[in-house]
């Protein structure tokens, strides 16, 4: 593909040909108050060295030193120096999408791999590989649902992250689904009785996350039969991959829509991530995105092909499954290469490690007066605990001994401010969270 | 080969009426230049249809193709075999390959369609044009 500027002669040879005098006429359907005057408010050009210099110096703001209990959909794992080495590599780092299967066996059959993981860690039978987040795919699963039941209405925990729902919100919007939120129970599950209160009838899918928001996993079989006793699907999120190491597969889940970012993909600044979304082989017709499919050559030899392009923009037009038409292959390729590289049985001690330490370290703090657990269901490597003063406060505290403590969940949940979110992974020291545990006590024993 | 109690349109579907419902399907030669069918969509039982509108798409190996309802009234049923054995279409286009059953909501709508005389020949033209 080349980038090349077209020519003023070019540009009136274009026009003419489409009878258009001027490139502003091809704008006109733009109300005028948004079309752009003047040039963008953007810093002016840089050279090489300046550019260099810009960069060291915002890498320099990058503090130091500081342990984090912060979870809550992106987390802190270790990563194999491996799977870096591995996608740096040319053929993968510079590659285009793989339209062409002759030339992209490898980058095809990575893809390939890719969708077959995900299908075992899920239960699930086919995986697109892949979508730009975990918030992007859920979105995706609910749009999928809708033109499955064609119903209009979601029925969405609010124990599913806030940020996903605020995802959903702004899609749904101008596509005329209506979204009601169910409320949770004291376990920190979804409220099953008011679940059940809800009418079903416009209802195309039941939205949960497990692990949810508040680390607490969620009931997903028992949760289908209800959606399915409905007529509607069930949707489940799943922010914490690695969870899937010792959590029963959501294989009664209609469509699994999963951030994988645990798998090999630092944090970073947020971003970006790696989304998947896994569901039933009936339903392939309406997963949006990328596709890798076996095939056999005219010699019989197996090769692979991007498959069912059919649901794809670049075919369909407006009638495609979606309009996002590009993915994260990259960092699909690095999730692939880190569960390679973890095994059945390496991923499985991984989760057990995150479940062992999140339940000393849930231990520890809760022998601190004043300091308990919010909710009483099964949780994974996120906890909730309520304190005896508000969170920010104790974090602002925490902040001085060069820990970034429990996320204060009341900015998302008005009536919950002395509830913070606590997570530990494989990556945190035994000496850190009694480190945490002993700061916090003290916080709590100084007076206002 | 194009049976003379169906009717035909322009867009190669047929539709045959009895007692107020008209089956509906594509034609062979709509079969043949489609080439092996992979994947039909159909509409829902009650979904009501206006001639000239979508019933759904045809997917082969080649082609994504709309098929659209030569007559207007309501889908009284849809051919579910067609789910697991798309091939049918191919096989059998002017039987078993029958894509949905419509309770004709204007029956005088099948007068403008061609019989199998004019659609015989509206293919012959059509064929003459690929291959020249």
């Amino acid at each position: 593909m080349r980038y090349l500027p077209k020519s003023p002669s070019e540009r009136r040879e274009m026009l003419d040909a489409i009878g258009v005098a001027t490139v502003d006429e091809l704008f006109q359907t733009i109300p005028e108050k948004f079309r752009l005057r003047g040039p963008l408010n953007l810093p002016g050009p840089l050279s090489e060295p300046e550019i260099i210099d810009y960069f060291k110096a915002r890498a320099a703001e990058n503090s130091s030193g500081y342990t984090s209990f912060l979870g809550a959909g992106i987390y802190s794992h270790l990563r194999s120096v491996v799977t870096d080495a591995l996608i740096q590599r040319g053929e993968f780092l510079t590659s285009y999408t793989p339209y062409q299967a002759e030339i992209s066996q490898g980058t095809l059959e990575a893809i390939f791999e890719f969708q077959t993981l995900i299908c075992q860690l899920t239960g699930q039978e086919v995986a697109n590989a892949s979508m730009y987040d975990g918030s992007t795919a859920l979105t995706e699963a609910v749009l999928m649902a809708e033109r499955l039941t064609s119903r209009h209405a979601i029925l969405i925990a609010r124990t599913v992250h806030p940020e996903y729902r605020q995802v959903l919100q702004t899609y749904a919007r101008h596509l005329g689904i209506t979204i009601r939120e169910i409320g949770f129970s004291s376990t920190g599950q979804i409220d099953r009785a008011a679940l059940a209160q809800e009418s079903f009838a416009d209802v195309a899918a039941v939205v949960v996350q497990s692990p949810n928001f508040f680390g607490v996993t969620e009931e997903i079989s028992q949760l289908a039969e209800v959606a399915h006793a409905g007529g509607a699907l069930l949707v489940d999120g799943i922010t914490e991959a690695v969870s899937l190491g010792i959590v029963k597969p959501p294989a009664e889940a209609d469509i699994v829509a999963m951030e994988c970012q645990s798998f090999g993909v630092a944090p970073s600044y947020g971003g970006p991530h790696v989304g998947v979304i896994a569901t039933r082989d009936k339903f392939v017709r309406q997963l949006p995105g990328r596709l890798a499919g076996q095939a056999f050559d005219a010699e019989g030899r197996r090769g692979f092909v991007l498959t069912l392009a059919t649901r794809e923009q670049h075919i369909r037009r407006e009638k495609a499954t979606s309009n996002i038409c590009t993915n994260e292959a990259l960092f699909a390729l690095a999730a692939t290469i880190h569960m390679t590289l973890l095994g059945k049985q390496g991923l499985r001690e991984l989760a057990e490690q995150n479940l062992a330490k999140a339940r000393f370290a849930r231990a520890e703090l809760e022998k601190i007066p004043g300091v308990r657990r919010a909710f009483s269901g099964p949780t994974f490597n996120e906890f909730v605990l309520e304190f005896p003063r508000s969170v920010k406060m104790i974090n602002a505290a925490l902040l001085r001994d060069k820990i970034i403590g429990p996320l204060a969940i009341g900015t998302a949940y008005p009536d919950q401010t002395k509830r913070g979110l606590v997570c530990v992974t494989e990556t945190m020291p035994r000496a850190e969270i009694e480190r945490l545990a002993s700061c916090i006590k003290h916080i709590l024993e100084t007076p206002i | 080969m194009y049976p003379a109690d169906f009717r035909y349109s322009k867009d190669h579907e047929w539709v045959k009426i009895e007692a107020g419902i008209g089956t509906i399907g594509i034609t062979d030669y709509a079969q043949s230049e489609l080439g092996d069918v992979v994947f039909v969509e159909v509409p829902k039982v009650g979904t009501h249809l206006k001639a000239g509108q979508t019933i759904g798409t045809i997917e082969s190996v080649k082609a994504v193709s709309e098929v659209y309802s030569p007559v207007s009234g309501e889908v009284t049923a849809v051919n579910d075999a067609l789910a697991s054995a798309p091939e049918k279409i191919n096989q059998e286009p002017h039987a078993g390959g029958w894509l949905i059953k419509l309770k004709l909501s204007n029956p005088g709508e099948a007068s403008a369609l061609m019989d199998s005389a004019a659609y015989t020949a509206y293919v012959a033209e059509k064929s003459k044009e690929h291959s020249a």
